[in-house]
This record gives structure tokens, C-alpha cells and sequence, in this order.
């Protein structure tokens, strides 16, 4: 990694991929040099199964991921508000 | 050694074995003129992105130019795939340890000296991470003649960024350089920025340290690559005009 910057969550989820749908169980968050946008450095974001296993990767420039997380934790905001959401122990 | 529509030129270029760091078994890509020796050597250090096609090639370019090149799977550990695939696997380990970088790119100069065309002298280049790791490998080597960092970012690096793969910061090492350094940087860059440059420049000048650095304006990260966007033709024909230049002087 050149900038090496790469935070990772653990997702219980699932995805669909180039082989159909999958449980993702990481996603690895990075800023760094993205594969197919053509921007210097991009926030990159994998969702995998494993590290090895099947995987979604979206790449996106800094503005739009902040609009992501923002949109992310608003419909959650709401979610909470409207009492949606059932913790599962 | 530049290129004459006269030279009668004969390379091979194949996937080779490397004893690497822990004795452990790696791949590198290794390409040399099979006409008479003695050869120099030049190791090239792959970028972020990894172990890819323009890595490949340049390493094939070198060999043109009449130097026997080596470029080492410094992924090797982490599995195989596309290099987009390998990639993934190198963001979840968190990248690869310094210690080992070091390790397995010695190792690779110590092949080229070990081939029996081998003039014994041994230049290095890398961009990008690779140029990061040129830096951290030829301050703490002795194998290497010369060595060129293209745009390494994380020479200069805040303590809070210091972990377990990356321990030392690579500026700090500046005053066991060994040979002559030449860096090439956009101004545009921002890993390292113009004044990531200036500091490792300073640090270079109060050690009295032999290197030049390039500087291009309308220039950011990776502007040799021409496969990407980031490619600035004036700039690099320029700029690879000096690193040829470089090692021809230091390794003929």
C-alpha cells in the first residue's frame, strides 16, 4: 500500500458477486489507489466473504464516500427513530 | 548503453526462483541480454498496485539497455491470483512487513551477483511503495551501487503511523545511505507531497549525502505509468531519460 491507510469492519451481511449472492463477513476500507476509476487515490471499499473468497468492490473519490457514510448513518438515525431496528443477542 | 538500430540484441526473460526472507521460496521475474558479459545488475521494486504487467515490462527494458533485471513477487507469501485479486489479500494483511521487504530484495540482488556474467555492480529502482522500500532497502544494505526512489511515499512518516510492519521511518535511516540516490517527484503528488520532498531533501543535505532530485510541475503520482491516467509523456520521457543517465554512470 503506498498511502496505507486501511481500516476493516466485520459485516455480517450479504452480497451479491460475479457467482450470485454471499455472506460477507469483512469490509476492507481503504484510501488508496483504486483499479478502475482513474483518480490518483480513491476510498476503496471490499466486501468479503474472505480474503480469498468472493468479493464486491466499489471504488469512489472522497466526496462521494462521505455522502455514502452520511446517508449510511442517517437511514440508521431514522431506523432507530422509528424504532426499526431488533438487536438479535 | 542507449539504444542503436545496429545492436544486435538477444534477451531472455522468464520466472525465476528467489531464496527470500525466512528461506522461503518466491517468485521474481528476472530478464538479461544473453550476449556476453559482464552485465550490471538492476533490482526493481514493484509498486502498491503489485507485482503487474508495467512492472514486467520495465524490468524487459532494463534488459534492452543491456543490464540484467530482476523484479521480485514481493507478494509472494500472500497467494496468487489476479493482481487485483492479490491485492485484496495484501489490504487484509495490512500490507507487507518492511523487514521482510528488505530481506527478499537483497536476496534478489545477491542473485543477479551470483549469475556468472555479473559485473558486481547492482543498481535499484521503485515507485511508489517501491520507492519507499528502495530507500528503506539501500540504507540498510550495502549491496547496491545506486538507487533510484520514484515518488516513494512514506519516506517521511508521523510516529502515529509507525506500527509493527512499519517500524522505523525510512528518513531516519538517512544517514547510512551508501551510494548515490536519485529521486524523481511530481509536484502534484500528495504521498509524498512537495513538502514531504523538501524534508527528506534536507535530511539528505545535512547528512552530506550524494543525490539529485527531479521535480516536474502538471506531474502527481506514478507519471510513468501508461496505462494510467497519471501518465504525463513529457515528464517521464524526461525523467526516465535521468534514471538511465544515472545508472550508466554509477553502474557501467
Amino acid at each position: 500500500m503506498c498511502t496505507n491507510i486501511i481500516e476493516q469492519a466485520t459485516i455480517t451481511g450479504a452480497a451479491k458477486g460475479a457467482d450470485g449472492w454471499f455472506r460477507m463477513k469483512t469490509a476492507l476500507v481503504s484510501y488508496d489507489h483504486p483499479i478502475h476509476l482513474t483518480d490518483e487515490h480513491a476510498l476503496n471499499i471490499d466486501f468479503l466473504e474472505s480474503p480469498s473468497g468472493a468479493r464486491v468492490a466499489v471504488e469512489m473519490d472522497a466526496a462521494s464516500a462521505r455522502a455514502l457514510a452520511a446517508a449510511i448513518t442517517e437511514a440508521i438515525r431514522r431506523a432507530e427513530e422509528a424504532d426499526a431496528i431488533v438487536q438479535v443477542a | 548503453m542507449a539504444y542503436r538500430t545496429d545492436q544486435q540484441e538477444s534477451i531472455v526473460a522468464e520466472t525465476v526462483m528467489v531464496t527470500g526472507a525466512g528461506g522461503d521460496q518466491i517468485r521474481a521475474f528476472f530478464a538479461r541480454p544473453t550476449t556476453p558479459g559482464p552485465h550490471p545488475g538492476v533490482v526493481l521494486i514493484h509498486h502498491a498496485p503489485g507485482w503487474d504487467d508495467w512492472y514486467k515490462e520495465a524490468t524487459v527494458r532494463f534488459a534492452r539497455r543491456g543490464y540484467a533485471a530482476i523484479c521480485p513477487n514481493l507478494y509472494e507469501r500472500l497467494g496468487h491470483g489476479t493482481v487485483e485479486d492479490v491485492q485484496v489479500l495484501v489490504r487484509s494483511a495490512g500490507g507487507v512487513p518492511d523487514a521482510q521487504v528488505v530481506e527478499d530484495v537483497v536476496a534478489a540482488a545477491k542473485y543477479l551477483k551470483a549469475q556468472p556474467d555479473a559485473s558486481g555492480k547492482v543498481g535499484l529502482i521503485g515507485s511508489c511503495s517501491g520507492g519507499r522500500h528502495t530507500y528503506l532497502t539501500v540504507c540498510q544494505s550495502n549491496e547496491f551501487t545506486a538507487a533510484v526512489d520514484l515518488w516513494g511515499g512514506g519516506v517521511v512518516m508521523k510516529p502515529e503511523d509507525l506500527n509493527a510492519n512499519r517500524p522505523v521511518a525510512p528518513i531516519d535511516m538517512t544517514p547510512n545511505l551508501p551510494c548515490p540516490l536519485l529521486g524523481i517527484f511530481g509536484n502534484d503528488d500528495r504521498s509524498p507531497s512537495p513538502e514531504q520532498v523538501d524534508q527528506h531533501e534536507a535530511a539528505l543535505k545535512a547528512a552530506g549525502k550524494q543525490y539529485e532530485f527531479h521535480r516536474y510541475d502538471g506531474a502527481g503520482h506514478g507519471f510513468f505509468y501508461y496505462d494510467r491516467p497519471a501518465y504525463r509523456q513529457e515528464q517521464a520521457v524526461d525523467a526516465w531519460g535521468k534514471v538511465w543517465a544515472f545508472f550508466e554512470k554509477h553502474l557501467a
